[in-house]
């Protein structure tokens, strides 16, 4: 997906909400750096969205993570215009959508935009097919028409069989799924998201969030979600944004957000995340290519060790494949019998990840203590992890300290200086993974 | 004592009573009597409609449309009260009096609808709209019932029209005030639904808001209908007709059983029409009445080992396995 991200969908520049009788005033009182409590309590204007700005890329997931009370309800409602900010723009498709009359808003939430509301919002006087076709019958769609629509994404989302149930026959996940796909029938080229999944319990909430990654994968909408759980914002965004009192504190990967918070609030939030199902194999790895095995012997790769404690390196062959494991021991024997082939050497029982897999699902990797060949997508070898690395990461104190992306980047000396790759790689693959 | 400390009233008083005679008196009746006039011609003709309908209809008929509508919507009980009621009305000999005072009660009701539905929903969209019209409901409502005869009858004159125009005013506040209410019950979430799959205001209205206020607007009705039946009585001081004008005779000539007749009429009519339109609203409210349906198909689905509502896990209570496309699946 990051292929697409570079056109940009939803643009949100600048944009500020206040509630309140007189928000020109809060505004200018804003604007010359007066906080939201003091104007609070001077002025009775309540900030609810400060001075915000971001885009979504096309295909994009965005995530803002926020506690009640943060304004990110407000936030999402302020890109469809169900509240109209104060002041900024919103531009979706380059189109400032806060000066678009009446008429033009109601097509562009026709044609461009599709909601999914905290408590489903199902219309409980109409079947599940009429919920799912509503809004093109609003959009002047024949019966017969809208209902195949409907049907069809109804069968998206596995609820085919109940299109002529009412919503109140349904269970909570499945009435979201209905409000999954009311919003898609619409075809919606961005996808907003209000907490969906917040009323749902945890193991249909997560069964969720896997069918939006599925979703996701075939049908590319731009998604701005909604949450007050960081957990299921590292997961289901290609980025995140923490809001606080109606800022954004920070925004990022998930593996920035978790890896350098960017201030002591966010950070007592990834604390209690899984690092192991954030961190990815292209983040702790050392960016090496690998020795090309045709053009190296025992001689050459021990120099390699001089500069280098690790027990071992990796040999790749002409296309870059890694072809094995040479271990630092086996190097040291064989210069003592005088040996000058490598490939005599070279153990092809290696342990091998993608990079872009999360720590969580190659942590039994790690036990055996070798270094662990990490492959990008055309299988060619792109880094190594050293087991250490991984408890390290995995360990919250240390993490911080090491600062993930960068951090991993820095170390990456010694290990063949002749070889290493610019560690330009170590972050760029790794959302290819996520929605 | 009290004369040595002064009162307002010592130096000043107002003489509300004269300016509310002359506005009444000096400005309203000879400058808006065709005004007035005018109004009560729709009044007449939906009244004098109803009244030769109801006339017309033998009683077995009548009383054969009245106890399926019972029937149909609020159960067998209510169908067969229904029917004892309209038998004793008949045998206690007040049938064309109870015809009248239905006559009256409806046509009430439905220039209540009319007016007041529409700017309940106004109430109910506009925060200062409402603002606007609650003090003019109250006065309404908290105005003594018979206060209201006095000017309507100066500008209306005397009659039954007229008794009915005070009927209306005494009983529109309900519809207004619960129509307003319905329309806020709505969930915003719903409404913003509405608005976020670009809907128009109207539709949202049409759509969204009126549907599911639906329940609550009907219960308004049966409260403006149960207050135009507590008036009529009342507008029979003004010559209207009906079982009103059994009971103002009744107390006139201070006969007991006359009197009590017209009362027992009264109360019957009113339990009757409470109930039967009580089912009505319940039965519109977000057409429970399909859902009910719905509610049975499935049960018999699930009798027939079908689907039942889940989300394939432990979502509701005692499901077989073999149920609906699982998540993961569904994908």
């Amino acid at each position: 997906m990051s292929e697409t991200q570079n056109v940009t969908k939803v643009d949100v520049v600048e944009v500020t909400k206040i509630f309140g009788d007189d928000p020109d005033a809060a505004l200018e009182r804003l604007k010359t750096g007066a906080t939201r409590e003091e104007i609070l309590r001077d002025t009775g204007q309540v900030v609810g969205v400060n001075n915000v700005t971001f885009q979504v890329g096309a295909g994009e997931s965005f995530v803002v993570m926020g506690l009640s009370g943060s304004g990110k309800s407000t936030l999402i409602r302020c890109i469809n215009r169900l509240i109209d900010p104060t002041s900024g723009q919103v531009r979706i498709d380059d189109e400032d959508i806060l000066i678009a009359d009446d008429d033009r808003l109601r097509e562009i939430r026709l044609t461009k935009l599709g909601m999914v509301f905290q408590h489903f919002a199902l219309f409980p006087h109409r079947t599940v097919a009429e919920n799912t076709e509503y809004g093109l019958k609003i959009r002047g769609v024949a019966a017969d028409e809208r209902r195949k629509a409907a049907l069809n994404w109804l069968d998206v989302v596995g609820l085919a069989d109940w299109a002529d149930s009412y919503p109140d026959a349904l269970s909570g996940g499945m009435k979201q799924r209905v409000g999954l796909a009311r919003a898609l029938t619409v075809e919606p080229e961005v996808l907003l998201m209000d907490e969906p999944f917040s009323a749902l319990d945890p193991l249909i909430r997560r069964d969720m969030q896997d069918e939006l990654i599925d979703l996701q994968r075939k049908f590319h909408k731009s998604i701005i979600f909604i949450t007050h759980d960081l957990n299921e914002a590292l997961k289901l965004g290609d980025r995140v944004a923490i809001m606080k009192q109606g800022r954004f504190v920070q925004i990022g990967t998930p593996e920035e957000i978790v890896g350098s918070p960017a201030d002591p609030y966010v950070e007592a939030f990834t604390q209690d995340v899984d690092r192991g199902r954030v961190v990815t194999a292209g983040t702790v790895m050392q960016p090496f290519e690998g020795i090309p095995l045709g053009r190296t012997n025992v001689k050459s790769i021990a120099t390699i060790f001089d500069g280098f404690d690790g027990p071992g390196v990796y040999v790749t062959d002409a296309k870059g494949l890694p072809e094995g494991l040479v271990m630092q021991d086996d190097v040291g024997r064989a210069l003592d019998e005088g040996l000058h082939d490598v490939t005599y050497l070279v153990r092809k029982d290696f342990p091998q990840v993608d990079e872009s897999m999360p720590l969580a699902d190659f942590f039994g990797a790690c036990e055996a203590g070798v270094p662990i060949a990490v492959v990008n997508e055309r299988k060619r070898l792109v880094g190594v992890i050293n087991p250490l690395d991984v408890f390290a990461q995995l360990t919250p104190g240390a993490a911080s300290g090491a600062k993930v992306g960068n951090g991993a980047a820095e170390e990456a000396t010694g290990g063949g200086t002749a070889e290493v790759a610019p560690p330009a790689g170590a972050t760029g693959g790794d959302h290819g993974a996520r929605v | 004592m009290t004369d040595f400390l002064p009162k307002p009233s010592d130096f000043f008083v107002l003489p509300l009573d004269e300016w509310i005679d002359y506005l009444v008196k000096g400005i309203l009746v000879p400058n808006l009597r065709p005004f007035f006039r005018a109004i009560q011609w729709p009044v007449d003709q939906v009244l004098t409609g109803l009244e030769n309908l109801f006339n017309a209809i033998p009683f077995v008929v009548f009383v054969v449309i009245l106890v399926w509508l019972a029937w149909r919507f609020a159960g067998r009980s209510i169908a067969v009260f229904t029917l004892v009621s309209l038998v004793v009305l008949d045998i206690v000999g007040v049938w064309p009096e109870s015809m009248a005072t239905l006559a009256m009660v409806l046509t009430a009701v439905l220039f209540c609808a009319v007016v007041g539905i529409p700017v309940g929903l106004m109430a109910g969209r506009s925060d200062t709209f409402a603002t606007a019209v609650r003090p003019i409901l109250d006065i309404m409502q908290t105005t003594p019932a018979f206060v209201y005869l006095v000017p309507v009858v100066m500008l209306f004159g005397v009659g039954i029209v007229p008794g009915v125009i005070a009927t209306i005013i005494f009983a529109m506040p309900p519809i207004i005030r619960l129509t307003n209410l319905g329309i806020r019950q709505v969930p915003e979430e719903l409404v913003e639904a509405g608005y976020a799959f670009g809907s128009t205001p109207r539709q949202v209205l049409i759509e969204v808001q009126i549907p599911l206020a639906l329940r609550t607007i009907m219960a308004g009705l049966n409260q403006t209908l149960m207050l135009s039946l507590s008036m009529v009585v009342i507008a029979a001081l003004i010559g209207a007709e009906g079982l009103g004008l059994i009971v103002y005779q009744g107390i006139g000539r201070l006969d007991v059983g006359l009197a009590s007749v017209g009362g027992l009429g009264v109360v019957l009519l009113a339990i009757t029409l409470d109930r039967i339109t009580q089912g009505i609203g319940e039965a519109s409210g977000a057409d429970a009445g399909r859902r009910k349906l719905s509610g049975v198909a499935q049960k018999v689905k699930t009798l027939f080992g079908g689907k039942r509502p889940s989300d394939g896990d432990t979502a509701t209570a005692g499901g077989t396995q073999a149920s609906p496309p699982s998540p993961g699946e569904a994908a």
